[in-house]
């Protein structure tokens, strides 16, 4: 099992190089184990229903992930009237796509990058992340690298994204130490004047929602 | 607490390493799901808030913190909290057979969001100071925001305030959105025109003498 479980950590586990502290390095053999006592012992009492990883697993592969940010997206993209409520309300314009499941008190909000201005979302205290509009989030946002430099050295670390940020545009950094959530829209890329919002949406990618990169279009992207 | 999970503005960690994001996993092991189950369904028993949750984890040794994966921090603090709370006995955990219900839950966790009374203390572009505070407990001022002055860009409404909810008491605070330039955190040598955007809690602010 564990050996199962250290075969996913691709490869930047590397034990030679003391920068790489990231996650799932050195998951302890018995961690497994004790992850399913403790839900075992849950479902006994009744506190987790039984079938809940599974569900879990396949909320996240299936319904809840950063495709529902992309619609979002790509609505403000076609629609200056939903843009405009996204921004003033984000918890309330994300509602009207039927996403809704924010934990008590959360709320979302959004910022939009412009040609001026480009933004990019952290937690630096622990892992905040929009769940209910982008799934679970990837290990390099929760990671010690990401939530230690961003703040300080945010066009060094959207560098490493291939994001080159021109020293004429203002870095926004939203750390979300509160029950907030931010979701960045991105700038709708030159050339999709014809495509549909469900043609625009394929484009939005999570990374571009959290900010790291920008979204793009290749040839064969507006080809039909 | 001035604690290593309190990561803003260190350095040492080296670079990013993402894996690309088409490729990604949700999960890396099958045993992460477990966790996450297990927290989200804790978490709605309202035996514990989300901040006495992120204290117990702020609480590992820096050592062990950054050693740990996402998932296992969150096991080793959910490990602490169902005994601490009730939810399961020591002897159960250790032995991995239930023995008794949980006990009754006399102190429910009732966050409240609803904006105190009074009139907020701070305006809409106004110049504050971040309080600089350093508490041996939960909090959610950065380190690298104290005693840095910043602007208010708006109120936003109210939560409990962190460093109570941690023990278990609800006191609903205003919050205001405050921007911080680039320069004012890290020094001449950041940034020009870039800043950072936190929401901070009315008592984490003060106002410029």
């Amino acid at each position: 099992m564990s050996g199962d479980d250290h075969d996913h950590d691709h490869d930047h586990h590397d034990h030679d190089d003391h920068h790489d502290h990231d996650d799932h390095s050195d998951v302890p053999p018995d961690v497994a184990l004790r992850a399913k006592a403790l839900f075992s012992l849950l479902a006994d009492k009744g506190i987790v229903d039984p079938d809940g990883v599974d569900r879990i697993v396949e909320a996240y592969e299936h319904r809840v992930g950063p495709h529902l940010g992309a619609k979002v997206v790509a609505r403000a993209w076609v629609d200056e009237g939903y843009r405009q409520r996204l921004l003033a309300d984000g918890t309330a314009a994300v509602q009207e796509l039927g996403i809704g499941g924010w934990r008590d008190g959360s709320r979302l909000v959004a910022v939009e990058n412009r040609a001026d201005v480009h933004n990019v979302v952290v937690c630096t205290l622990c892992s905040c992340y929009p769940l209910p509009l982008l799934g679970v989030p990837p290990v390099w946002y929760k990671s010690a690298p990401y939530r230690s430099r961003v703040v300080m050295d945010p066009r060094g670390v959207l560098a490493e994204f291939g994001t080159e940020v021109d020293p004429g545009v203002e870095v926004r950094v939203w750390d979300s130490n509160s029950e907030v959530r931010y979701l960045v829209v991105p700038q709708r890329p030159a050339g999709t004047e014809g495509m549909s919002e469900d043609e625009l949406a394929a484009l939005v990618g999570r990374n571009a929602m959290i900010g790291v990169e920008r979204v793009t279009v290749t040839p064969g992207d507006v080809a039909g | 607490m001035n604690g290593i999970h309190d990561l803003g503005g260190m350095a040492g960690f080296g670079p990013v390493a993402a894996e690309p994001e088409r490729t990604e996993p949700n999960f890396h092991a099958d045993w992460e799901p477990a966790v996450l189950s297990s927290m989200y369904a804790t978490l709605r028993l309202r035996r514990w808030s989300i901040d006495e949750f992120r204290l117990t984890i702020e609480r590992s040794a820096p050592v062990d913190y950054l050693r740990r994966s996402y998932y296992e921090k969150w096991l080793v603090a959910l490990e602490e909290l169902v005994v601490r709370h009730g939810v399961l006995s020591a002897e159960e955990l250790a032995s991995g057979r239930v023995s008794a219900p949980p006990s009754p839950n006399d102190r429910p966790w009732t966050p409240s969001f609803e904006l105190p009374d009074g009139p907020a203390r701070f305006t809409d572009g106004q110049a504050v100071r971040a309080v600089n505070r350093h508490p041996s407990g939960h909090t959610r001022a950065p380190r690298y925001v104290r005693g840095r002055v910043g602007t208010v860009v708006r109120a936003v409404g109210a939560e409990p305030l962190p460093e109570d909810a941690a023990a278990g008491v609800c006191t609903p605070q205003r919050l205001y959105l405050v921007r911080f330039e680039a320069a004012e955190l890290w020094g001449p040598d950041s940034g020009g025109n870039d800043a950072v955007y936190l929401e901070l809690w009315e008592s984490y602010l003060e106002e410029i003498a």
